[in-house]
């Protein structure tokens, strides 16, 4: 489904990827941990498409297609979404106008009539209660006033609205509480199946508590250091990230 | 941020669509303004003596003013006697349908989008249009007139109803209000005149396409409408104008009396040439609105769309003299490349028990300024005067900027005077979170703006508030996608 192949990318002239690479196959679910400023954030952005990075090398294939190609919007019509770390506000728009904008867009593309306002509103409902998210949030505007916790429900309800083939949940349990991160890893086990595939970007190893993983990677200074099954990420929370670092320093 | 700068030009840079030129022939005045030249104009328009004479002392008085600076806008300075005062389309016939208007002027309203043909159909709108400062054509006249209500071009009134015209003309915005509104009394070439007698509900929107057509070609526009005891008219305005370099000076005057349990419902929709991308050429707007509510339980409620001009300068107000008369403005102004917009409202609370309510959404875009002016004025008089404002602003980019001068004159202590303000952003970071949910630029910034202009379109009539959302996605948007 995703081949990342030997990507390097830069900003601002600093390169932060240095030769990343990752096969996801459908049904899969991949987490990557590692420390702050290994480049993780990075690389769901430029999967994403977001515009601020030099890709200087690699390539990245989605679906057959390169994705590096592709313009942002063209990526999520094809079935790519990000959970966003830091969820913005828009004001002035309603979480359902929005929802019905853009869940129309994507079923445009493929070839699925857009839904009319009942059978909208149909659907987003069910989602709701999927991610346990209050009723009247969906009049408010996206993420405006939102709760920490409001803000990412919000992005798993989006997500399972979309019904996206690749999903990358950037740090989405940062900041949640207990109730909070359940309800989220909920949302994504429901939504598992085995056409789609999830990449799970975390900081800590709670989160694969609720989200078992197929592939535990661990990222440090721009590349996957060491992969293994979900036991690695126990072995992470116990040892913390220091000996991955000094076995890799030691190697270079 | 090189990036998002990119992103904003390619959002914000759209060519003007209405940008065209008719080949009308005109009858115009000689260059600048001189006594002759308002004489010039009142013989043109074959007025009455008392209608020279107050364009005269018009004149006068405009002579003995100085041009405002205070508004926070900038321009090199007008030089007055390089304007033309007075054109006039030729043939200047009376017509009786619309096979006898130029050809070439229904293909100019073909190209706006807005065939007369179809508008009276669909929308049972009577148009009257203004074409470079003389009625072309006035619809439903004859329909209007079974009902009593006069709906015509103030040259006409001027000749078929003087009195009504003598006692109202400068009542509300006196010869002297401002700079701009004397220059409008002593040379204004045309506009529309309205009267809805007692009890009369109007029951179409009344409607005026203004249309600038002439180069150099100062237009005055002298608007007046009077709603008498217990009568109701909602009247639109709206107009584009045509692509020019050098700046057109547009200084218009409306006034709006409603009498006793009368109500005026006035929207406009204004898109004049705003200049290029460099901001060249582009309409100087410098306009005076103002209605008073004379009697009891009247209302006046404004509600404008402003996307068009280099530089708009206009206060829609409302005057709430009679006991519990109530007075609306509500707001849509948009700013974009070198656009520079200094606009609010004023509401004097004089009568008692007087309500209003200002719902301004300020949106900058490009390089743009925008401002919002607001007086509240309660008088001593006006117990339990209430007034709410909200004013908001949106900054799209970062090089443009929006500043808000709320005033509030309260020498009443029962007033209830509240204010709320807003600034948001549409930054780099909102396009990519909307573009990661498959949403287009252009779609996002169309989706916000119309949220976030929702509460003044909804108090535009149907058809208007279409066409102004179709308006905002053209000054703002185009060229993304």
């Amino acid at each position: 489904m995703l081949t990342i192949d030997n990507l390097h990318a830069s900003i601002n002239g600093k390169e932060i990827l240095k030769g990343f690479g990752l096969e996801v196959k459908p049904g899969e679910v991949h987490a990557i941990m590692g420390p702050n400023g290994t480049g993780k954030s990075t690389l769901a952005n430029i999967l994403a498409g977001k515009e601020d990075y030099d890709v200087t090398d690699g390539t990245v294939t989605f679906q057959g297609k390169d994705l590096l190609d592709m313009a942002p919007e063209e990526r999520a019509r094809e079935g790519v979404f990000l959970a966003f770390q830091y969820p913005v506000e828009i004001p002035g728009v309603s979480i359902a106008n929005f929802m019905k904008a853009s869940l129309n867009e994507v079923r445009k593309h493929r070839d699925l009539q857009p839904l009319d306002a009942v059978e909208f509103l149909k659907v987003m409902k069910e989602k709701m209660r999927f991610v346990e998210i209050d009723e009247k949030l969906m009049r408010r505007a996206v993420n405006e006033g939102f709760s920490g916790g409001e803000k990412k429900r919000n992005e798993i309800f989006q997500m399972a609205m979309l019904e996206p083939t690749l999903s990358i949940l950037d740090e989405t349990d940062s900041g949640l509480d207990i109730d909070a991160l359940r309800i989220v890893a909920n949302g994504v086990n429901k939504l598992k199946n085995e056409n789609n595939a999830f990449i799970v970007i975390t900081h800590y190893q709670r989160l694969l508590d609720y989200i078992v993983p197929d592939f535990v990677h661990v990222m440090y200074n721009g590349r996957i250091v060491k992969s293994g099954g979900k036991e690695l990420a126990l072995e992470l929370e116990a040892k913390g990230y220091d000996w991955i670092k000094q076995e890799v320093d030691a190697t270079v | 941020m090189a990036e998002e700068i990119d992103i904003i030009d390619q959002v914000t840079q759209s060519d003007y669509k209405y940008g065209f030129v008719t080949n009308v022939e005109s009858d115009n005045a000689k260059v600048g303004l001189s006594e002759d030249t308002v004489r010039f104009i009142s013989a043109k328009k074959n007025e009455p003596e008392w209608m020279l004479e107050w364009r005269l002392k018009a004149y006068k008085a405009w002579l003995q003013m100085t041009e405002p600076t205070w508004p926070n806008v900038h321009y090199p300075k007008i030089d007055y006697q390089k304007i033309i005062y007075y054109a006039a389309p030729k043939p200047k016939k009376v017509l009786n349908s619309l096979d006898e208007v130029d050809p070439e002027i229904l293909e100019t309203f073909k190209k706006l989008g807005i065939p007369m043909e179809e508008q009276k159909i669909l929308a049972g709108v009577a148009v009257d249009v203004v074409m470079d400062s003389v009625s072309v054509k006035t619809t439903y006249k004859e329909k209007l007139k079974e009902l009593g209500i006069i709906f015509c071009s103030m040259s006409d009134a001027i000749k078929d109803y003087p009195e009504l015209v003598q006692k109202y003309i400068g009542s509300v915005v006196p010869v002297r209000d401002n700079y701009f509104a004397a220059l409008n009394s002593a040379v204004f070439s045309d506009g529309s005149f309205c009267y809805i007698p007692k009890g009369t509900r109007c029951p179409m929107e009344l409607s005026t396409y203004f249309r600038i057509n002439e180069a150099n070609t100062g237009q005055f526009e002298r608007t007046l409408l009077i709603a008498d005891e217990g009568s109701y008219v909602s009247y639109l305005e709206g107009c584009t104008a045509p692509m020019r370099d050098e700046n057109q000076l547009h200084a218009a005057v409306v006034e709006l009396v409603a009498m006793d349990n009368a109500e005026i419902k006035y929207s406009t929709v204004q898109n004049w040439y705003p200049g290029n991308k460099e901001g060249k050429g582009g309409i100087y707007n410098f306009v005076t609105k103002r209605g008073i509510c004379q009697g009891i339980n009247s209302k006046i409620s404004w509600t404008q769309v402003e996307t068009g001009s280099a530089i708009t300068w206009k206060y829609p107000s409302v005057v709430l003299k009679g006991e519990n008369s109530i007075g609306e403005f509500y707001s849509v102004a948009v700013t974009n490349n070198y656009q520079q917009a200094d606009t609010g409202t004023k509401m004097i609370h004089i009568g008692k028990n007087t309500r209003s309510r200002i719902v301004s959404k300020g949106i900058s875009a490009g390089k743009s300024q925008n401002s919002y002016r607001g007086l509240v004025k309660v008088n001593p008089n006006a117990e339990n005067a209430y007034n709410f404002s909200q004013c908001d602003s949106l900054l799209i980019g970062d090089r443009c900027g929006a500043h808000t001068f709320p005033y509030l004159e309260v020498s009443n202590k029962s007033a209830k005077v509240e204010h709320e303000a807003t600034t948001s952003k549409i930054g780099e970071d909102i396009l990519f979170y909307c573009n990661q949910r498959g949403l287009s630029t252009e779609t996002a910034v169309q989706l916000i703006i119309n949220g976030y202009c929702k509460e003044v379109f909804q108090h535009l009539p149907m058809e208007f508030a279409a066409e102004a959302q179709k308006l905002l996605a053209v000054s703002l948007e185009g060229s993304v996608g």
